[in-house]
């Protein structure tokens, strides 16, 4: 991937050039809602679904300092997904946020790396 | 730390299915719900555990196992292989002239659920085109050769030489009397605009999948006349856009007979099941030895699970009383027997791939917007 490493280049699927899609956009479909400690805080997220909810509390809930993990669409009609973390003493839920989006890019890279694998079995095996 | 053993680990991960319940369906690797077992993620046991197993490969139709990942990850490729992959389909279409007694919506609507192939680069080349709203009418970027696609149909019905003549002696059949009164998917025509020549080398430009879709059935005299603007789309959007016929898994089925079945029973209990599910053994003299039952019983045959992948889990054995306590069904809960099948814009493969490669996306997305909004 081209740029500084750490560093992520989407790209904008709609722009003629290839340009990359503002980081900003992404910090606008963010948000914390009220109530957030540094140890309990709901997220909403515009834009997503059941299709991350699911999983990101799937991987959240594996980290041992996670208490309580739970994700809820408040409205079918509104884009917005709600995710409420819980941790125990002294975890910060940002970071536990954080963690389970990277083991969840850890855990996509692992399958594509496995399916790519048996593909290229399977083709041997099938031409022998 | 207490490990569990194999034989645990494969009951707690079996799902149940009795007559009329499923139960045991939750995960349950999670950590402090077994007390004194560590379930915290760890990528090196997901890297040695995890396997992907091919069954069959089609350009239109994949199938293949995930063993080793939860639920919640394999339901998320599938909901995005279903919903988010884009294609390019049939959005704006310009009627001319429609004298043929489809309505112009109807037949508009026809035309946009007709999956179009192209060259795989050109179309991956091309972009999304963000309609304009209502407030932004006239702004933001046109319909371009980098977002649409134009597609003509040009078509009218006529007699035949002397069709008409034949029809007053009686002919009836359409294909002796008339020129174009099936108007199919093949008579759609791509107008290459700007880069698009370059993009879609000669005989792989955009073109219908399957040539023989019908559209409309027309009589003489009847015409069609109209312009198509084709659009990258997701399958949230709307469902033409969606580039799988279906992607779905189901679990792995098991069968486990827990007292042997022999005899006349073992046959009918092989007919409970689809062809291949449950083979015939005969009864040896060392499995009457290891079972009491068994004895005497020498040479009979016993029901013995070959495939229980190509079971539909019908329950039928279990309407049978003579089979209720010998067998037990179930699942597994974290073997998915995936099929996509593509409606042949993407190769079924690539498109597992992809919805791979966007869930990484969005995990991206959300972590540079949680990083910016931390800043």
């Amino acid at each position: 991937m081209p740029g500084q490493p750490g560093r992520v280049q989407i790209i904008d699927p709609t722009s003629a050039t290839g340009e990359e899609i503002d980081a900003a956009v992404d910090r606008d479909r963010i948000r914390v809602l009220a109530g957030a400690t540094e140890t309990a805080a709901s997220f909403q997220f515009d834009g997503e679904d059941h299709t991350l909810g699911n999983a990101l509390r799937y991987v959240i809930m594996k980290n041992p300092d996670v208490e309580f993990c739970g994700y809820s669409i408040p409205h079918p009609s509104e884009a917005k997904m709600n995710i409420r973390i819980q941790t125990y003493d002294g975890v910060s839920v940002y970071a536990v946020l954080e963690k389970g989006l990277q083991d969840l890019m850890d855990m996509c890279d692992i399958v594509e790396d496995k399916f790519r694998a048996a593909r290229e079995d399977f083709k041997d095996r099938m031409e022998t | 730390m207490p490990v569990p053993s194999a034989d645990e680990l494969a009951r707690r991960k079996k799902l149940e299915v009795g007559p009329e319940t499923v139960s045991n369906q939750a995960s349950t690797d999670f950590p402090g719900h077994w007390p004194g077992e560590n379930h915290e993620w760890n990528l090196d046991y997901f890297r040695e555990n995890f396997q992907v197993q091919f069954h069959s490969q089609e350009p239109l139709d994949l199938s293949f196992s995930l063993i080793g990942i939860d639920t919640s990850v394999a339901n998320a490729f599938r909901r995005i292989l279903l919903a988010e992959i884009p294609t390019l389909a049939i959005e704006d279409v310009f009627i001319y002239q429609n004298t043929s007694i489809i309505q112009d919506e109807v037949l508009a609507h026809r035309l946009g659920l007709i999956p179009l192939c192209g060259n795989r680069d050109g179309l991956q080349w091309m972009k999304w085109y963000q309609k304009p709203t209502e407030e932004s009418e006239g702004s933001g970027p046109q319909p371009s050769d980098y977002n649409a696609a134009v597609l003509n149909l040009d078509i009218a019905c006529t007699w035949q030489e002397g069709g008409l003549e034949r029809a007053v002696r009686g002919e009836t059949d359409p294909d002796k009397l008339y020129v174009n009164h099936n108007v199919y998917a093949r008579d759609i025509v791509w107008q290459p605009t700007g880069k698009q020549e370059d993009w879609f080398p000669e005989g792989d430009g955009i073109r219908p999948v399957h040539p023989d879709i019908l559209l409309v059935k027309m009589r003489p005299g009847q015409q069609i006349q109209l312009m198509m603007h084709a659009f990258k789309g997701i399958g949230q959007d709307h469902a033409k856009f969606s580039p799988v016929a279906t992607a779905s898994y189901r679990l792995l089925p098991t069968i486990d007979i827990i007292k042997p079945i022999v005899g006349a029973d073992a046959k009918k209990f092989a007919r409970c099941f689809p062809k291949g599910v449950i083979k015939l053994e005969e009864v040896t003299s060392a499995d009457a030895q290891k079972a009491p039952e068994l004895g005497g019983k020498e040479g009979e045959p016993k029901a013995v699970v070959d495939d229980p992948m190509k079971d539909t889990v019908s329950r039928e054995c279990l309407r049978h009383p003579e089979f209720k306590d010998k067998v037990k069904l179930g699942r597994v809960r974290d073997h998915f027997i995936f099929r996509i099948e593509s409606t042949g814009q993407w190769d079924s493969d690539e498109l597992f791939l992809e919805s791979v490669r966007l869930l990484k996306v969005k995990c991206q997305r959300i972590k540079r917007g949680l990083d910016e909004m931390m800043k």
